[in-house]
Order: C-alpha cells, then sequence, then structure tokens
C-alpha cells in the first residue's frame, strides 16, 4: 500500500514536470503571442494541478494537503483568468491573431 | 468597464479571500510563517486588484486617502505605545513579559510575550498596508487632471 501511494505521488510529479516542460516548449516555439498564451495558459493549469497532486498524495491526510488543495482551487481560477485578461489586453490593443488565410488578416476579429 | 465580466466576477470572488489570507497570515505569524509587513502587503494587494478591475474612483469610496493616511500613523502609534506601555509597567522598551503581570521573570512570561507580539505585529501589519496602499495611490493619480504635480495642467486628463 505504502509503494503503491509512493509510486502514484511520482507518477503524478513526473507528469506534471513532463506538462511544464511542453508548456515551456509551446511558448518557445509557438508562432504568435495567441498560441503562446494557449501553451503557456492550459499546459501551466495541468502541470501545476500535477505537481500539487502528487505533493498531496505524499503528505497524506494532513493540514498541508488542505493547503495544497486550496493552492490548487485558486490556480484554476486565476491562471485562465490572467491569460484572458493579457489576451483582451492584446486585443485591444490592435494585436491580431495570425491566421492561415491571408484574406482573413485584414479582417477585424469580432 | 461593463465589459471585463470575466474579470469582475474573478475579483469579486478573489478579493475576499485574499483579504482573510491577509489576516491568517498576520494572526498565525507567531506560529508559522507570515507576519506584519508580509499580512500587509498581501492586504494591500487586495486593493491594488480592486483598483485594477473597479477603478481608481471606486476604491478610493472604500478607502479614502485621508483613511490611509489616518492608518499609516495609527500602526506607528499601536506599536510605540506598546513599547511604552512595557515601559510604565516595569520592563524595558518593548519587553513584553512586563505587559502582563506574572510571577516568572519577563523573559520567560509567555503570556505577556504572546500579547506584545501580537500587538506589534499588528501595527506593523497596519502601517506597512496603509503606507503601501498610500503610495498606490500616489502613482495611480499621477494621470488625473485634479493632481497637478508639477502645476502645469495635465490636458490628457481630460477624457475618459
Amino acid at each position: 500500500m505504502e509503494l503503491l501511494f509512493t509510486l502514484l505521488e511520482w507518477l503524478c510529479l513526473l507528469l506534471g514536470s513532463i506538462f511544464l516542460i511542453i508548456g515551456g516548449i509551446g511558448i518557445h516555439r509557438f508562432p504568435d503571442l495567441f498560441t503562446r498564451f494557449h501553451a503557456a495558459s492550459i499546459t501551466d493549469t495541468l502541470g501545476a494541478g500535477f505537481i500539487l497532486l502528487g505533493l498531496m498524495i505524499a503528505a497524506g491526510m494532513t493540514l498541508v494537503t488542505v493547503k495544497l488543495l486550496m493552492i490548487l482551487i485558486f490556480i484554476f481560477i486565476t491562471s485562465p483568468s490572467s491569460t484572458h485578461a493579457l489576451a483582451k489586453a492584446a486585443i485591444h490593443g490592435g494585436l491580431k491573431p495570425k491566421l492561415d488565410d491571408q484574406k482573413d488578416n485584414q479582417e477585424k476579429p469580432s | 468597464m461593463n465589459h471585463h465580466i470575466v474579470l469582475r466576477v474573478v475579483a469579486k470572488l478573489l478579493i475576499p479571500s485574499i483579504l482573510l489570507f491577509a489576516l491568517y497570515t498576520q494572526f498565525h505569524g507567531d506560529y508559522g510563517p507570515g507576519g506584519g509587513f508580509q499580512a500587509g502587503v498581501i492586504y494591500t494587494a487586495a486593493f491594488i486588484l480592486h483598483t485594477l478591475v473597479f477603478g481608481l474612483e471606486n476604491t478610493k469610496k472604500i478607502i479614502s486617502p485621508t483613511l490611509v493616511q489616518v492608518l499609516s500613523a495609527v500602526g506607528v502609534i499601536l506599536y510605540a505605545s506598546v513599547g511604552f506601555a512595557s515601559i510604565f509597567l516595569g520592563g524595558n522598551f518593548l519587553e513584553y513579559g512586563a505587559l502582563i503581570p506574572s510571577a516568572l521573570p519577563h523573559a520567560a512570561n509567555p503570556g505577556g510575550q504572546h500579547l506584545g507580539i501580537l500587538l506589534v505585529e499588528l501595527g506593523v501589519g497596519i502601517t506597512v498596508s496603509s503606507v503601501i496602499l498610500s503610495i498606490f495611490y500616489n502613482f495611480a493619480a499621477e494621470d488625473d487632471s485634479d493632481i497637478e504635480a508639477d502645476g502645469i495642467p495635465n490636458e490628457k486628463g481630460k477624457h475618459e
């Protein structure tokens, strides 16, 4: 039983780290700001979620787990909304998403 | 500000939690990580978030610049008065053990130590919070037409 929990904990930590690395690669490689938001926000939420889940399994039924759970809830609320605010500011500032179609580049995103 | 509906909802959700977490940091500072300075900064972060989402005028309605200035003095007075209270009760300046009468020597009086550090950290928290908020108000009001730092009327302040 102990071994199972340890394995599960390390699986979660490893999975979270992999998601964070994928997010980092995405921020580096994607072509424009909005796709980079996509890479950063989604993998960041998932990566941080898995790492916190692994830490919760490691901590067991203690007060630390409750605190980690609250951190998880706040990350799930704040991370997408900060990305939303940034993307909205970028749109408001006149930055247009890079589109595949050449025609669509001239039109305003509604 | 009517179109920022996501930000308004999230901010309404977050501001009470930030304030509660600041109070936790404040009063749990005796036993864990935290204390007056950190709690004051977190407390002010809630008001800064409110300003960013709802605008400076609405935040000034909640906590006015005058109140901020008064509070920044109140914290220092609280800190200093704990120090002088321990002098008048027979200890040194800020010797908390003298605050509550006890048969033990001052350094080993747990009740007095707890009360003293609690009040002093509360003073630090109030002062730090209100000073940071007042600095933020001064920076945020820079573009307003009613504030003229250099005496030149601000043309840009008219547009809304």
